[in-house]
């Protein structure tokens, strides 16, 4: 950077010039004159959401939220929380997953989100014992929705085997297939799976990791 | 193809649709445009097609939602205050402060320095230069934005191509 020796106009003095303008490139640092800045294109994102669900045109919203073992993402149709998924590695293969299985019109907000992301806190906490949140089980089909529906009869602090859970549901040889619909719980956490252990006395696997599953129901027995 | 997901849509392309639209609006028109862009967009999902360019099927959309709006103000300006009201709509950014002094406050930066010469062309060729290079628009909508010839946008594009190039060298 350099100072002009022989300023033009008294406006130059007080700018020192560069050394190297733009001749070539003229036209990406017309574009950069043109840039909103991100937090512009944070604030219209902000108010697109609610426009475009009054025109019915929002398949899906998320936020993110962070929790003591690590960000979730919650994301939300019209009918209720639909996806909690465990976003360590970012949110955008969860994203496109969503738009493949529901729809690609998917806006961050807190649009629908809000309840879930509040009452999640509270539960990590430890002020909150059970979530009263509207629910999307179009994820969870057939089978599977019966086993995660029951999750919400395994109260905070309890646990249940995967064989009590397969006979909940009518069905005790489908123990195995418990433990997989557990596996693919849409809505961990909110339907709480890690309250599902083996009948040996261990805890089982976990989506969001061993090590979170033996967090969680440690804490829900302090 | 894979649907993609509008939130990633909007991350990637969302600073060049508000460019493409505050290239010929004010800011705050420039928003509505944008606005409008997205919703359309939206709308049009889970089409386009496959194998369209995201970016270039935004722009298009951009483009025709700032000429409309760009349209309804002409409309409702009157004809003496339409020149003066397109004037103030072309400013760059920080083209509040149409003082280059002022405008430069990127001062000792390439932005700052291309800010400053905008900022000293006159309206026709700013929007002539911003509206071609930056948005794509064509001159003969350009031609119909400043209310002339299909040639006289092309001059005032090529016109403060070469100002600017010669400011900037100057400054060197």
């Amino acid at each position: 950077m350099t100072v002009p020796t022989e300023p033009a106009d008294p406006h130059e003095r007080k700018n020192p010039m560069i050394t190297d303008p733009p001749t070539t490139d003229l036209d990406d640092a017309l574009t950069a004159a043109l840039d909103p800045g991100s937090e512009r294109i944070a604030r219209l994102t902000t108010s697109l959401a609610p426009r475009a669900d009054d025109e019915g045109l929002l398949d899906l919203t998320y936020r993110r939220v962070d929790g003591p073992h690590g960000p979730l993402l919650v994301a939300a149709t019209e009918t209720g929380i639909v996806r909690v998924a465990f976003a360590e590695g970012g949110v955008d293969q969860v994203l496109e997953e969503l738009a493949e299985a529901i729809g690609p019109r998917i806006l961050e907000s807190s649009l629908r989100t809000d309840a879930a992301a509040r009452q999640l806190t509270e539960y990590f906490e430890g002020t909150r014992r059970s979530f009263d949140l509207p629910i999307d089980l179009r994820l969870a089909r057939g089978f599977r929705a019966r086993v995660v529906a029951h999750l919400l009869e395994i109260g905070y602090g309890r646990t249940e085997t995967y064989g009590q859970v397969a006979t909940a549901i009518g069905n005790p040889g489908a123990v195995r297939a418990v433990g997989t619909a557990c596996a693919k719980n849409p809505i961990p956490v909110i339907l709480p799976c890690h309250r599902v252990v083996r009948s040996d006395g261990t805890i089982g696997n976990y989506l969001g990791g061993t090590e979170m599953k033996r967090a969680l129901l440690a804490m829900e027995a302090a | 193809m894979k649907p993609v997901p509008f939130a990633q849509i909007v991350a990637e392309h969302g600073a060049t649709v508000w460019a493409v639209c505050r290239s010929i609006l004010s800011e705050t028109d420039a928003d509505d445009a944008w606005q409008e862009t997205m919703i359309a967009a939206m709308r049009h999902l889970p089409d386009p097609a496959e194998g369209t360019n995201l970016a270039a099927w935004l722009t298009v959309i951009a483009r025709n939602k700032s000429i409309d709006i760009h349209r309804r103000r002409v409309r409702q300006a009157t004809p003496v205050a339409d020149i003066t009201a397109v004037a103030d709509r072309v400013s760059i950014r920080t083209g509040s402060h149409p003082d280059p002094e002022s405008t430069a406050t990127g001062s000792g930066t390439i932005d700052g320095d291309l800010r400053a010469a905008l900022a000293r062309l006159t309206e026709r060729r700013r929007t002539a230069v911003l509206a071609h290079h930056v948005a794509g628009y064509s001159y003969a909508e350009i031609g119909e934005l400043l209310g002339s010839s299909e040639d006289a946008a092309r001059r005032s594009a090529a016109d403060g191509i070469a100002e600017l190039r010669r400011q900037l060298r100057r400054r060197s």
